[in-house]
């Protein structure tokens, strides 16, 4: 491995650990305040928010597919299908519609 | 508490629970691979990556720097701010995490993506390290393997499928937020409100995709979380 590259690597691991592992070091939980906890209660449902959109308009360059399978795995889930279920019903989904596309 | 006798079976759970971010990761990190042979990476070098940074979308950007010959500074930068808003998602877990020795939360803390981020957020109870160490070791191995299976595939990989498989990690976030928007609307306010910032934020080029996410997510947070307050003093008095 060139040096450069072993830079690289080292680096990117090095400020990619940091802030996955600085906050379960330094707050030992349930110290801050109220108001800020219910906050952080609240992150996860607004990240995955973010995480979906706009992201799942764009992993395929046509956006009705795109649409058509986050609509698949919207409808599955609302079953109540497990996640595995909704992950492989989805892929499938769309296989087959690839098929006639 | 009974942490202990309850350890094998939250390990299981772990691996259980991360089975769909597994899935997840095989096109995503074949498409890794496959990218980083074309970039000229040595297979060493592509594994080093996934190995030792294990953050997605930060070594598909690297990559795409390291052919425009970006130099070493500017791309550890760019990991940087786009893997920051980790630091949000460890501090929310950090509330349901169980207490434990130090060591091992900063062990499981490696393991901390998006898509691991939202299993545990959204499990149910209390985060034991056992339950932490099966997710993240059967999404870590998934993308580490995928990885290397990727190099070594080149592009024998159906297009078709692979272009398929592109859904399979926001079906994994959608079956995760689901249930949830079933029974709150405090959930559909916040998922929809930062699904909104981001895309504005995102479409008007006002920010890089880390910042996006992280600035999306404490807007909707804050600002919901103040609404409700107000609302519930209001009634109260």
């Amino acid at each position: 491995m060139s040096m450069t590259m072993a830079a690289i690597v080292l680096g990117m691991s090095v400020v990619t650990y940091i802030p996955r592992m600085l906050p379960f070091v330094l707050l030992k939980g349930k110290e801050l305040p109220s108001f800020w906890q219910n906050i952080l209660r609240n992150v996860p449902y607004a990240t995955l928010g973010a995480l979906i959109f706009p992201g799942v308009l764009s992993f395929h360059e046509n956006i009705v597919f795109a649409l058509i399978g986050a609509a698949a795995a919207f409808l599955i889930a609302f079953t109540g299908a497990n996640i595995i279920i909704t992950v492989l019903g989805s892929i499938g989904i769309l296989t087959v519609l690839s098929l006639f596309m | 508490m009974e942490t202990t006798a309850v350890a094998p079976s939250e390990f299981k759970n772990g691996l259980a629970a991360g089975t769909g971010i597994a899935i997840g990761y095989v096109p995503a990190a074949l498409t890794y691979g496959l990218l980083a042979k074309s970039a000229e990476l040595t297979f060493i070098e592509t594994m080093s990556l996934s190995i030792f940074v294990f953050a997605g979308a930060a070594q598909y950007i690297a990559l795409s720097l390291i052919t425009i010959g970006t130099g070493v500074f500017e791309i550890v930068l760019t990991t940087f701010i786009l893997n920051i808003r980790h630091f949000l998602m460890s501090a929310a877990l950090n509330e349901k995490a169980e207490e434990e020795a130090i060591w091992k939360k900063a062990a499981y803390a490696f393991g901390i993506t998006d898509e691991t981020f939202s299993v545990a957020a959204m499990k149910d109870g209390t985060l034991h390290s056992s339950f932490m160490a099966g997710l993240v070791l059967i999404s870590y191995s998934s993308w580490v393997i995928g990885s290397g299976l990727g190099f070594a595939a080149g592009n024998a990989m159906p297009s078709v499928v692979q272009e398929s498989m592109g859904i399979a990690l926001y079906a994994m976030f959608i079956g995760l937020l689901v249930p949830s928007l079933k029974t709150s609307w405090k959930a559909v306010l916040l998922a929809g409100t930062a699904a909104l910032l981001n895309c504005i934020f995102t479409y008007s080029d006002a920010l890089s995709s880390g910042w996006a996410i992280i600035t999306s997510t404490l807007i909707a947070s804050i600002s919901i979380e103040a609404a409700n307050r107000l609302r519930r003093k209001g009634s109260i008095e």
